[in-house]
């Protein structure tokens, strides 16, 4: 069996690539293992800290179910819609297309100042409460995200003829919808889902203007104040977005996909 | 009565005409091809009958019951597609359960239709394998299972065999007219190939610009072309024009050369006729010093396409080129370049008024 060769270049480049990466992670480590009286190596207080502080629980929880929320109001809302899209009326792909790049171009300072005067009047149980209003506006913030990547999802099957092959088997609508084509977009809605994730866990902008209190606006006031937890928070919040990356490759492996498939054609 | 019957239906796509009017009737087991070019239209009326598209006018009756408004998903049509349609995230297995998980059949009688449909179509050891791991010819055998499983009133394949290669191709389509003999189920089928329509219906309808051109047994389809086009669709044919000569004794002429042609009896003298000549019935002789019999064409072999156990010849004659098929073993004494005689049966020959064929400049011989 024939040894595989690695060149020396590709070794230079994955190591500066690396370093890159891990240097910055690694130099907040040790940040963050600083002891708070002599400002040496090393020690966990930065950590036990953040641990025991009831704000760190409550907030990454308000913005850990926000999260949930705004995944589950994106699903609903754009899995149905972009697979009629595909289905029915696929020359509005490209108004879709052009709408999805609105919270790209629109800066969420002047997204959220235009949302709250949207709102304003509203009933105080949404205008007035994190899982009401702002996850109204997260939902606009993860539109491209979540957009883009069903949107490819559906490009990589063959929607109308899945379609009439569940339908010409008995099965309606709605069956169709949950058996037949969401399990062939399942790795795109994970990837649309875990991106919406990562982008809701570190929002701060819309979140500290319209005056909720989350888990970044919370890294914001320990980053004021205290340096060392502010990087163990930092930290804690890349663990997060990993945890959310290794479990979409944990969920979509092993599983045949669509591109396989094709592959096969 | 008829089981599925297609009444005067027609369909527009904007200012294109995509069905013109078509009425065709099967009867219980009966298996129709409908067969014609890219954009006759068959396809567009095999989607109807499946109830993926509504008719602009029209009905379509199955058991004496209209079922033109009906959704697709409760018409009980078994369909097989002309793109792998089998469910990338299920088994072969589950891809043909699929249909009685919706009917909620038990379980067991479900396990058992899927053993026996894998088994009918030859894959009863393929039954944990996902798509992706099946080549094109089991996904579409799978994709037969799945249509066959629900028990469907009738069967439709739209081109299940043209993405795959010939071989698996010639083999399908027969495991596909056994299967529908065996299990007696009413099947409409569509294809532009007409080796296919031919070898394995009951019927064939060709069609062309939305409208039946013809429809009858593949033997009528092949033997007495009704109209030009189809003489020109089905197999290959010598086209020759002429004009009637004399309607008493069947006598017309081409260019310089009159032949005689049972068919041409009764016609009127003068009136252009399309004397259609299939290759097999052109009897070939080399000509000895220019002689030639009667009713023959004249010409030289230009070129040789071996087609197996027979050898195709292209003559140049007078007026226009000619093809005529003749055995491989004989091909040796009618080599390139030489003169050669070309009789024209008088029985075997069919004849249609030209006023039916758009003007053309001379005689062909198309394929």
């Amino acid at each position: 069996m024939r040894r595989r060769w690695i060149s020396p270049s590709a070794v230079v480049w994955l190591l500066v690539a690396a370093a890159f990466f891990l240097i910055p992670l690694i130099a907040t480590l040790l940040f963050s293992l600083r002891k708070l009286e002599t400002n040496k190596c090393c020690s966990g207080a930065a950590y036990s800290l953040i641990i025991h502080d009831h704000q760190f629980w409550t907030t990454i929880r308000l913005s850990f179910l926000l999260s949930l929320e705004t995944i589950a109001i994106s699903l609903l809302l754009f899995v149905p819609t972009v697979y009629w899209v595909h289905l029915k009326m696929p020359r509005l792909r490209p108004v879709l297309g052009f709408m999805a790049l609105v919270p790209f171009v629109v800066p969420p300072i002047i997204l959220v100042v235009g949302l709250l005067n949207l709102y304003r009047g509203s009933p105080s149980w949404f205008y007035a409460k994190p899982y009401g209003f702002l996850a109204t506006a997260y939902v606009i913030l993860a539109f491209p995200y979540m957009y883009f990547a069903l949107d490819a999802g559906f490009r990589s099957i063959d929607v109308h003829t899945l379609t009439e092959a569940s339908q010409s088997l008995g099965a309606s609508w709605r069956t169709t919808l949950m058996r037949v084509i969401l399990p062939n977009i399942r790795v795109a809605a994970l990837g649309g889902s875990f991106l919406t994730l990562a982008i809701v866990m570190g929002e701060f902008t819309m979140a500290s203007l319209s005056a909720f209190n989350t888990f970044p606006t919370y890294i914001q006031l320990v980053n004021e104040t205290q340096p060392y937890e502010a990087a163990a928070l930092s930290l804690l919040s890349f663990l997060i977005v990993w945890a959310a990356m290794l479990a979409l490759l944990f969920v979509g492996r092993g599983r045949p996909r669509p591109a396989q498939m094709a592959a096969t054609r | 009565m008829a089981y599925l019957e297609l009444q005067g239906l027609r369909r527009h796509f904007g200012p294109v005409v995509a069905l013109d009017g078509i009425d065709v009737s099967l009867d219980t087991g009966e298996f129709l091809s409908l067969l014609g070019p890219s954009g006759c239209g068959k396809t567009t009326a095999l989607r109807l009958v499946a109830g993926f598209d509504r008719p602009d006018a029209g009905s379509i009756v199955i058991d004496g019951k209209n079922v033109t408004r009906v959704s697709p998903n409760r018409r009980d049509m078994g369909m097989v597609f002309q793109a792998y349609s089998l469910f990338p995230n299920l088994t072969a297995e589950q891809n043909v359960e699929f249909g009685l998980r919706i009917r909620k059949n038990k379980r067991a009688v479900r396990r058992k239709r899927v053993a026996e449909l894998l088994e009918l179509v030859g894959l009863g050891h393929a039954g944990k394998r996902y798509p992706h791991q099946l080549s094109g010819g089991m996904q579409q055998r799978v994709a037969l299972a799945r249509a066959l499983a629900i028990e469907p009133r009738v069967l439709l394949l739209d081109e299940p065999l043209s993405a795959l290669d010939a071989k698996v191709r010639v083999q399908l389509r027969e495991e596909i007219r056994r299967i529908q003999t065996q299990l007696g189920i009413t099947t409409l089928y569509v294809t532009h190939d007409q080796e296919e329509a031919l070898s394995i219906s009951d019927h064939v309808a060709v069609m062309s610009s939305g409208r039946i051109e013809q429809l009858g047994t593949p033997s009528e389809m092949y033997g007495a072309p009704a109209t030009p086009f189809v003489a020109e669709f089905i197999g290959t044919m010598n086209r020759l024009q002429a004009v009637v000569v004399d309607g008493a004794s069947g006598e017309v002429q081409h260019g310089g050369t009159r032949l005689t042609v049972d068919a041409a009896r009764g016609r009127m003298k003068g009136e252009r006729v399309l004397v259609l000549v299939r290759p097999e019935l052109l009897e070939l002789e080399p000509s000895i010093d220019g002689d030639r019999g009667e009713n023959t064409l004249t010409g030289d072999v230009i070129t040789h396409t071996f087609l197996g156990s027979v050898t195709r010849l292209k003559i140049l004659g007078r007026e226009t080129e000619y093809i005529a098929d003749v055995p491989t073993a004989r091909v040796d004494s009618l080599p390139i370049g030489l003169a050669v005689n070309a009789r024209v049966p008088a029985a075997g020959t069919r004849l249609l008024s030209l006023s039916e064929e758009p003007a053309s400049d001379g005689s062909s011989a198309d394929s």
